[in-house]
């Protein structure tokens, strides 16, 4: 059977014959230096730079056993392994083999432990103990890298523990956003907006936190929002879950507050991306990390 | 009368300079490296992205392998290519130029890394425009050195000359393969692979293991088969040893690069021909080994007033210790544990510091007074002391890299009763601590050593005439 690995036999040929002359050269060189050296030890007959010379003492034994060792055991595994091109070895052993055994003996293992929390809601796992517990540890592996050990976020990366969502914190509406991830997107405005309308509008987004602002341009910068970013942020700026449009009313801020941060915002735009995890960690332990995210929340 | 031919030093005495200095600067910012790890203020952010670790560390590898080891590697062939052939160096004009060249490579290396100017590929970052000039300067080297082979006045080449040669065939054919890149314009650094996928990872690790291989194993065997029996003053052990050793080395490492991608995208029968020949190597590098401890019998009492010689040998214990742990660690199963862990760090360091620093700093201290016309150092005491400070360094290196490296592995593998890892990543982060700070005891004092050893120079060469020692009849049965 042709192996995937190569796109033609000839490939299969040329590795089988380098493999092949690759240990035989070993094979010879061992073969022809072999044989027990007796008598006395030789000085070869040149000198270099006044002092250099060479004895021509034999190879040690052992070191000749060690070279044969390691010789006999490669050929013992190129034929029990794959090594030689497309053949197989006799085990019929391959990588992808190993790791779908492994998977599938961790599903036989560990499925009745996650089967038992299947028919429960969300609100009933977040307030049992051992399912609280195995979500946590999920979470340690796999969110804690951008949401912190903590799951209290990083610039740029959201708070989960304070009750306020980008995209909704119903039990279901979380499970859906580990599942398929999610993509937040922000059009940038430089060359849409002056910088003057940048500097306005970012004091008004500002006011609407009750955050210190220059009134005048807060006042102008209204007039920006209501032009151009009511569309996702809403009339009142309130925002819009369906879009993960940041409510910009309520002083929680995902990457900073200050005027500087918010400009740079508005001009560059923003590009958020939560992967999805649904395909790789299944439906057990995205409902159990969706019950402990909600829980941080929700006590 | 016809004044007589003298060999040319010019070029190994500044090379020899910039390897202590090279030394000094490429060790100096592994130092730094290493406290960003246990201080990790000291990535300067608010200065800007240029000294984080990871515009540092590439900067740290290219000024150790190639600017301290290479520049080791120049000094040591041109000198002992010279006087082992009986003739002047072949073009010692080319010579100087591959001189100034190889400085001008290296700061461009010092300013370009950490302006974050990478191709990403380890151990081969530099990009493009330096990549060519690299090219040409290993070129000029080949002719230099070759050149010099072909007009020797004996009929036999000297083993240290066949690993000096093979080293640097080996390193033009991997460099030029492995940088082939497209320039994305002529004004910019950046460039594209020709290769993509896991056929670039492949010759890239194919490039990385035997830059070990030829760079930092072949080069620095030629060394020790010069430096090694002329310190002790014994003949080399075997001659016999030495062919099979050589041929077996320089065919097999070519084929261990896969070991560095088990359990990835590779083919499986490429991972397992990596590991394969990556075990059949552990013999010929004893070979080595052997073949220069063994040189030393006879004449073992003079390890005990010899520091240089201490230094030498040491290197060479140093070498067998890693050429055993590199099969090993190629093993799928030990690899599985061992991999992305400081494992590989403590491993490669004790082949870098133990046996390829210390076997340059054995052949430079012989050297150094040499080429003032002398034979000793101005202290040997000093010598002693950088030995003994440099062999600490290296025993807490290695030894908190090993237990920290087999600690990561085995808690980023320890899962709980339902299947889930016990440590998240960070915990073993967290853990690792300590041993990050032994580390970084262990580097700064092989640091120190570094700065004895230039101190050292200095008083050695300060207020001396160059010297270009006489070329050597041929002895009457070469």
């Amino acid at each position: 059977m042709m192996s995937a690995d190569f796109t033609s036999n000839f490939w299969n040929l040329y590795v089988i014959v380098l493999v092949v002359f690759g240990v035989g050269l070993c094979l010879f060189v061992l073969m022809t230096n072999n044989k027990r050296h007796s008598g006395p030890v030789e000085v070869q007959p040149h000198v270099w730079d006044e002092t250099l010379a060479e004895y021509n003492n034999p190879l040690p034994r052992w070191w000749l056993y060690l070279f044969w060792a390691t010789v006999i055991f490669s050929i013992v595994y190129l034929a029990i392994y794959p090594g030689l091109g497309s053949f197989q070895g006799f085990l019929n052993w391959s990588s992808v083999g190993q790791y779908e055994a492994e998977i599938g003996k961790a599903k036989q293992k560990y499925d009745p432990i996650y089967a038992k929390f299947r028919g429960q809601s969300i609100e009933a796992l977040a307030r049992n103990a051992e399912a609280r517990a195995m979500g946590g540890r999920l979470f340690a592996t796999y969110c804690a890298q951008c949401h912190g050990a903590d799951a209290k976020g990083a610039p740029g990366f959201p708070n989960l523990t304070d009750n306020d969502w980008l995209w909704g914190g119903a039990p279901e509406t979380i499970v859906q956003t580990i599942t398929d991830g999610r993509v937040g997107v922000m059009t940038p405005f430089d060359g849409v907006l002056s910088a003057a309308d940048v500097t306005d509008v970012a004091n008004y987004v500002r006011a609407l936190s009750n955050l210190p602002n220059a009134s005048d341009a807060a006042q102008r910068g209204a007039m920006v929002f209501a032009a151009n970013c009511v569309v996702c942020h809403g009339p009142d700026g309130r925002g819009q879950p369906l879009l993960g449009a940041p409510n910009l009313t309520d002083n929680v801020w995902l990457v900073s507050s200050s005027q500087a941060q918010i400009e740079k915002n508005v001009r560059e735009g923003r590009n958020n991306r939560m992967p999805g995890f649904g395909d790789f960690l299944g439906e057990d332990k995205v409902k159990l990390l969706a019950a402990y995210v909600w829980g941080l929340s929700n006590k | 009368m016809q004044s007589q031919a003298t060999y040319d030093y010019k070029v190994v005495r500044l090379f020899a300079i910039m390897t202590v200095v090279w030394g000094i600067v490429g060790m100096l910012v592994g130092v730094l490296c290493a406290a960003q790890l246990v201080w990790p203020e000291l990535n300067l952010s608010n200065v800007g992205e240029f000294f984080h670790f990871g515009r540092l560390r590439p900067l740290h590898t290219n000024a150790v392998i190639f600017a301290f080891g290479g520049c080791a590697l120049f000094a040591t062939s041109y000198y002992v290519v010279q006087r082992t052939c009986h003739t002047r160096l072949f073009a010692p004009g080319l010579a100087m130029f591959t001189f100034w060249m190889w400085q001008l490579i290296i700061l461009s290396a010092a300013i370009t890394l950490p302006l974050g100017y990478t191709t990403g590929k380890e151990y081969a970052e530099l990009v493009w425009p330096i990549d060519i000039a690299i090219a040409v300067t290993w070129v000029s080297y080949a002719v230099v050195f070759f050149g010099t082979i072909a007009t020797r006045k004996v009929d036999h080449i000297y083993v240290a000359n066949w690993f000096f040669g093979a080293f640097i065939i080996a390193v033009a054919l991997l460099h030029i393969v492995n940088s082939a890149e497209v320039p994305v314009s002529f004004s910019s650094l950046q460039s594209y692979p020709v290769y993509a996928g896991a056929q670039d990872a492949m010759v890239q690790w194919w490039y990385g293991h035997n830059a070990v291989g030829f760079f930092l194993t072949a080069g620095f065997l030629g060394m020790m088969y010069y430096f090694v029996p002329k310190q002790a003053e014994r003949p080399v052990y075997s001659y016999r040893l030495s062919v099979v050793h050589f041929w077996a080395l320089i065919f097999t490492y070519m084929w261990a690069g896969p070991h560095h991608l088990h359990y990835t995208a590779l083919p499986d029968w490429a991972q397992s021909v990596g590991m394969l020949f990556s075990l059949i190597l552990l013999a010929p590098s004893w070979g080595g080994m052997i073949n220069g401890i063994m040189t030393l019998s006879g004449a073992w009492h003079k390890l005990r007033t010899d520091p240089i010689l201490k230094f030498l040998i040491v290197a060479l214990s140093f070498y067998g210790m890693s050429t055993f742990e590199g099969p090993m660690m190629s093993v799928k199963t030990v690899n599985a544990l061992s991999h992305y862990t400081d494992w590989t760090v403590g491993h490669v360091h004790s082949g870098a510091l133990g046996w390829v620093a210390m076997i340059s700093i054995g052949a430079i201290y012989y050297l150094l007074p040499r080429m003032v016309g002398k034979t000793e150092m101005y202290s040997t005491s000093l010598i002693t002391v950088h030995f003994w400070i440099s062999t600490i360094g290296i025993v807490l290196y290695i030894a908190s890299m090993w237990i920290a490296g087999v600690m990561q592995g085995l808690m980023w593998r320890a899962t709980d009763a339902d299947g889930t890892l016990t440590y998240s990543f960070i915990e073993a982060v967290k853990a690792t601590y300590p041993f990050w700070t032994i580390r970084l005891l262990g580097g700064t004092l092989f640091l120190v050593g570094m700065i004895i050893m230039f101190y050292n120079m200095v008083r050695t060469l300060s207020g001396q005439k160059a010297y270009n020692a006489p070329v050597l009849p041929v002895a009457a049965h070469a």
